[in-house]
């Protein structure tokens, strides 16, 4: 039994090196990046839902907050600055930035399920309005000389 | 100790090891602990919770129950989770009590107004198992009452079902979960149900991180119980209770959960205190795929 219990401490502690080291590598970017139709979903927002204007437009503390979320929840996937990573898209193309921010709410509540991409209706409405309201700032710093 | 045990209980402390070396991520977590929601772990996130109930126990000695998940975001659509428990009955001992696999799938793409998800968990577990993690058929109090080298005497292979629906309206959650579950070993299907609602203390973000914002806090309320089998459905001679749930969703990226239940009637424990401790551990899947693929 102690052979059996050193094999697994080995194993254990062979694991966990591997996986430390693995995830220090860095993250190659979104392996479909370069393919129009993955912003496609965004175009499937019903009418109804890129009419609905963000509540937040106006309030400065939004984009802070919404920097705050989208670190916490977005930026697994999308990357630290939004252009993409190893699982999502980047956000900072012409398909995002130009969107109504309804489309964006509402892909944010339905998620992409089938191509990885979460609900995130778990977030109470206003913090994914928030979030709208980051991503949209992006652009417009993008968009400064 | 058996082998299978030793492995199980290794393959869970290193887990726990991991929750506190690799990097994590925040979610928002539901406080219900019997009740289910539709969300599903993110994809390639594994977390790790750690959950007991305390219970008190008529004609019996009160006991301490715990249990270790590992549950893992395969696709957005479906979450795969295993289960280790164990009890401590007082003034008599502690025992492993068995393991549980359980499998969460979504089958709609979007949201709608009530959003349906289907569960699918195997049980092998002993008689002893005081978890309490769902309520069904008859499980009264009494059951529990025996000592741990009587209860662990019968051996349950069981296959449950669940119908988990769940609604979000002005910032409330709201869910309603039918259970069945089927003994392998010839016995009747039995039932369930699960109901709760939820709401964060605040729904816009502060501008700031913060541990006290409200909107880390979660509060809401469970109550379920059993619905008898399929020869004798119903309320008789079954067991139901009410808990208020909240949890802390802290910005270190743990989550804390705690629930107080009340039985509802003569059947029922009196008093069951549970809590639990949860982290995620984001991108584990791609690192395990590095990790086998190399790096390309």
């Amino acid at each position: 039994m102690k052979a059996v219990s050193a094999a697994l401490v080995v194993t254990a502690a062979l694991l966990y090196t591997s996986l430390v080291l693995a995830e220090r590598q860095t993250g190659s970017p979104y392996k479909h990046q370069n393919d129009p139709s993955l912003y496609d979903e965004l175009a499937k927002a019903p009418e109804k839902a890129r009419a609905k204007p963000n509540p937040f437009e106006k309030d400065s503390d939004a984009i802070s907050a919404g920097a705050n979320l989208f670190d916490q929840h977005c930026a697994e996937c999308h990357g630290d600055d939004a252009r993409g990573a190893k699982k999502g898209p980047s956000l900072l193309v012409d398909q995002v930035q130009n969107a109504e921010p309804g489309a964006l709410f509402w892909l944010l509540t339905n998620g992409v399920v089938r191509r990885g991409m979460p609900v995130w209706s778990k977030l109470p409405e206003p913090q994914r309005w928030q979030l709208v309201s980051y991503i949209k700032s992006l652009g417009a710093g993008r968009r400064k000389p | 100790m058996p082998l299978y045990l030793r492995l199980a209980s290794a393959i869970l402390f290193f887990c726990l090891v991991l929750t506190f070396l690799l990097p994590s991520s925040k979610a928002q977590e539901s406080p219900y602990i019997v009740a289910y929601d539709h969300y599903m772990e993110e994809p390639g996130s594994l977390e790790i919770e750690y959950f007991s109930t305390f219970g008190t126990q008529r004609g019996g000695n009160d006991f301490h129950a715990f249990w270790a998940e590992v549950e893992y975001g395969a696709t957005a659509w479906w979450t795969t989770e295993f289960y280790v428990s164990g009890q401590t009955t007082f003034n008599d001992g502690t025992i492993f009590t068995g393991v549980r696999w359980e499998n969460r799938l979504r089958p709609l793409k979007r949201e709608h107004f009530i959003n349906p998800v289907i569960y699918i968990e195997y049980e092998d577990i002993n008689g002893a198992d005081k978890i309490l993690k769902e309520v069904e058929g008859h499980d009264v109090e009494s059951d529990y009452a025996d000592s741990n080298a009587g209860l662990r005497k019968e051996h349950v292979h069981e296959l449950e079902t669940k119908l988990l629906l769940s609604s979000n309206f002005k910032g409330w959650n709201f869910v309603e979960n039918t259970i069945a579950t089927k003994n392998l070993s010839n016995e009747p299907w039995e039932f369930g149900y699960a109901i709760g609602a939820s709401r964060p203390l605040a729904l816009k973000a502060s501008a700031k991180r913060c541990s006290f914002c409200r909107q880390n806090f979660i509060g809401g309320l469970e109550l379920y119980g059993g619905l008898g089998d399929l020869y004798h459905f119903g309320l008789h001679d079954t067991s139901h209770y009410l808990a208020p749930v909240a949890a802390w969703n802290l910005p270190s990226d743990w989550t804390l959960r705690l629930s107080a239940g009340f039985g509802l009637n003569n059947s029922s424990h009196r008093f069951l205190l549970r809590w639990g401790v949860s982290r995620e551990i984001s991108g584990f899947g791609s690192m395990v795929s590095k990790l086998f693929r190399g790096r390309r």
